[in-house]
């Protein structure tokens, strides 16, 4: 007699629900569990994104008075101090990206590890480890940058040294904490996405627990890890944006400051920020598609 | 309320040093009060608006007009896949020189404050979401369902309250629920535009007490404890929406 | 170390693996009601009945990939159901193919077989890979030794899940129902391999629902249903004289 609770609907052509119900369920567990959508940035944005950046510049050239330079010499001659910043430093968009970079590092790193820990065997590890993950996972991410901005010690006093602690530094650190939440559940979630059978039978052959892990369950899940973890970076790449709130030198921060230099006319206003998303896309852009290309892949291979 | 936990925080403060300010001087606990209450305001506010887009622009992608079906495509795509805080920026500043102001005794005041476009900014975000949302929930429907709905003499929309958004609504749950989670923790953004919410709040008290550590406690309480009660009744929510038997 | 060499007292005229009143409850459900059974090395027994009677359960106990709630298992002398149990060194003894291969998909099959014997036994790669190219051999499948599971039938599979285990130089082979997920084209190679090991001098513990296979290589014959063992005999007592009007049911459902 059939267990009431393992009925799978039949398929019939008179169907309680269509199909596309089941995938919005499916797809609705896998953002719960990802923690977040799935970017899917095409060329169709990027055009979209330049014809905005375009229509914003011809009316604001319109609307310039006169003696004053229109928008797209403005931007011309602001670009180079928005994307490096001033001669000899990185900041502007180059300080975004590296922060994105130095955050995604310490971030994985610590979530691997914290991932780990959430599959250990000793209770405790795994409870605090859940704990951790969860607690970081569902803090707003301006929440706990500015925890970070305000805490963290200006400078690190090791006795023989003093180490200043920039605020770049710290935007690092505040970003780094999500990242790992989300990167903790991505290495979870792809353990125990295999099959109990690889475990069982690795068991049968005598292999320790560390051996098990190292030699058999973690190379099979770095492939499905790879396009979660690729698409935090592009998330966290969009949202580094936020630490000009705190007064780090970045694209965003810049952008406020070359308007003002140029008189808060609010033609430019738009050209500018159309500029700055522009920048953003170029850079996410590639990065996504190639994650999709990298998904693609490796689901043809299993 | 305050009068009871006063005396316990103002003794903590005073032997331990945990300055819970807010806790017990009058003129701090009504700020914080007024903040949660602005902080509740703005996600029911920004998650009915979003609704609404939802609704309009899944109905409008069904339209026949080309033009308007790109646009809500282009719409969805521009909202998804750039950064909100720069949305809530690009609102605010840009939009905001458009909107007429009046005259509020001496100065310009614009008809929307920010309030206002934070809602209007986290409406169309949380929004682009719902259209696809509820465009799935809507063709899950099998018209052979809407049919024995009709040839049972309900009419049109008799059909779509009792029998179509039921179910439809059942398909779209899981998923909006992800969505208002993720209203919940942007709506922190609306910092970025001195919308007097829970985190601009937290922050005007510390500056004005000196007791950051205290009220970052509260502030991840208050977040880390919303989303927790969010996420626990939306799993009872849809455990009792549950069709049994299917899925 | 508790080290679960084979216990000094053990001399091979006894029992290889001895199972005696094991109990086994998953919960509230018991699956194991008092089984007892004795295998002589060299023996090659297979243990048949319908779903949920706990033959499953029974061989996967004698792994220790589940314990038991009372009763004794031993395997050659040394008791299974005991708290201080080196578990790898049990299984250093005991191998095991499962009904679903899991075969490691990122290795090829040379490197799946030779895994274990190099990094659990610790011996020389050299002589594990020479042994690894006679075991590919020995079932059938020259060519393939570097062609990955994916690439693989579920039979060629199977195989090499076999080839696995016997890396180890086990003394005793436990098989769970290995052909039941294969067509019925590939379930005789897989079988022809069992035979050969089985005449070799191996001892087998076979779950199968392969009656033409258990009459003609079997010694021994355990017919179990609902956690007990029914009935027991040699193929040619059990498959024309059974006694017990469950047994006489059941084959002949099946036969």
């Amino acid at each position: 007699m059939q267990n009431r609770n393992s009925f799978k609907p039949v398929a019939t052509n008179l169907p309680v629900l269509l199909p596309i119900a089941e995938t919005a369920k499916r797809n609705a567990l896998l953002e719960r569990h990802e923690g977040t959508f799935r970017l899917n940035l095409t060329r169709s944005h990027l055009i979209g994104l330049i014809g905005i950046f375009l229509v914003l510049g011809g009316t604001a050239e319109a609307a310039t008075p006169a003696g004053m330079i229109g928008p797209f010499e403005a931007i011309f001659k602001w670009m180079g101090f928005l994307l490096w910043g001033p001669e000899g430093t990185l900041k502007g968009f180059s300080l975004n990206l590296i922060i994105s970079f130095f955050s995604m590092l310490v971030g994985t790193v610590a979530g691997v590890t914290l991932g780990l820990m959430q599959v250990s065997l000793l209770a405790p590890v795994r409870s605090g480890s859940w704990f951790v993950t969860q607690f970081f996972r569902n803090s707003p991410w301006l929440v706990l940058l500015f925890t970070i901005m305000f805490l963290f010690p200006y400078e690190i006093d090791l006795g023989f040294v003093v180490i200043p602690v920039p605020d770049w530094i710290k935007a690092v650190i505040g970003f780094s904490l999500p990242v790992m939440a989300n990167i903790s559940e991505v290495v979870r979630g792809a353990v125990r996405s295999l099959p109990s059978g690889q475990w069982e039978s690795a068991e049968s052959l005598a292999f320790n627990r560390r051996q098990t892990m190292w030699m058999i369950i973690l190379p099979q899940c770095v492939k499905r890890m790879i396009p979660p973890w690729i698409n935090w970076y592009c998330i966290l790449a969009m949202a580094t944006p936020l630490c000009s709130i705190m007064g780090v030198e970045e694209a965003v921060s810049f952008t406020t400051q070359a308007l003002n230099a140029e008189g808060d006319r609010p033609e430019l206003i738009p050209v500018f920020y159309s500029f700055l998303m522009i920048i953003f896309f170029v850079y996410t852009y590639p990065i996504a598609r190639w994650s999709i290309r990298l998904e693609k892949k490796f689901a043809v291979k299993t | 309320m305050l009068d009871a936990i006063a005396p316990f925080f103002k003794d903590l403060y005073a032997t331990t040093g945990y300055n819970f300010i807010i806790f017990y001087e009058e003129y701090e606990y009504d700020r914080f009060i007024e903040a949660i209450g602005t902080t509740i305001n703005l996600i029911l506010a920004s998650l009915i608006f979003s609704l609404v887009v939802g609704i309009v622009g899944a109905w409008a992608q069904g339209t026949k007009y080309t033009v308007l079906r790109y646009c809500i495509a282009g719409y969805i795509q521009f909202f998804r896949n750039t950064p909100p805080f720069v949305q809530i920026l690009f609102f605010y500043f840009v939009l905001g020189n458009f909107v007429p102001s009046y005259d509020a005794g001496g100065y310009q005041e614009s008809i929307i404050g920010n309030f206002g476009w934070a809602v209007i900014s986290l409406g169309f975000f949380a929004g682009s979401f719902n259209v696809e949302i509820f465009r799935s929930g809507i063709e899950a429907v099998p018209e052979s369902t809407k049919e024995a709905a009709e040839a049972l003499g309900y009419t049109r929309l008799q059909s779509y309250i009792h029998i179509v958004f039921p179910l439809a609504f059942r398909v779209c749950l899981p998923s909006l629920n992800n969505n208002l989670v993720n209203l919940l923790k942007t709506t922190t953004l609306a910092y970025g535009i001195a919308v007097p919410e829970m985190m601009y709040t937290a922050n005007q008290i510390w500056s004005d007490n000196v007791n950051v550590p205290e009220m970052m406690i509260i502030l991840f309480l208050f977040y880390v404890g919303m989303v927790a009660l969010l996420v626990w009744g939306m799993h009872k929510w849809e455990k009792n929406m549950k069709i049994p038997g299917y899925g | 170390m508790n080290n679960v060499a084979t216990d000094t007292n053990w001399t091979p005229d006894q029992p290889m693996v001895s199972i005696r009143e094991v109990h086994k409850s998953f919960g509230d459900l018991e699956v194991l009601k008092g089984v007892s059974m004795d295998i002589m090395k060299g023996e090659c027994i297979c243990i048949i009945g319908p779903s949920g009677s706990g033959k499953s359960t029974l061989i996967r106990c004698v792994n220790a990939l589940n314990d038991i709630q009372s009763g004794s298992i031993l395997v050659e002398g040394q008791e299974v159901n005991d708290p201080e149990l080196d578990k790898l060194e049990l299984r250093k003894k005991v191998g095991m193919v499962f009904q679903q291969y899991n075969l490691f998909p990122h290795k090829s099959a040379l490197e799946n077989i030779m895994m274990a014997p190099v990094n659990v036994l610790k011996q020389d790669e050299k002589e594990v890979e020479e042994r690894a190219r006679m075991l590919i051999k020995k079932v059938r499948l020259e060519g393939k030794e570097n062609s990955y599971p994916g690439e693989l039938s579920g039979g060629q599979q199977q195989r090499v899940a076999i080839a696995r285990s016997l890396a180890m130089t086990p003394d005793v082979m436990l098989f769970d129902e290995v052909t039941a997920a294969l067509d019925p084209e590939t379930v005789k190679e897989v079988l022809v391999t069992i035979q050969d090991l089985a005449e070799e001098g191996m001892t087998c513990i076979l779950v199968t629902h392969e009656m033409g296979f258990a009459r003609e290589v079997a010694n021994h014959i355990y017919f179990t249903d609902r956690g007990v063992i029914v009935e027991d005999g040699s193929p040619a007592n059990f498959f024309d004289d059974a006694k017990d009007p469950r047994t006489k049911e059941f084959l002949s459902q099946i036969l």
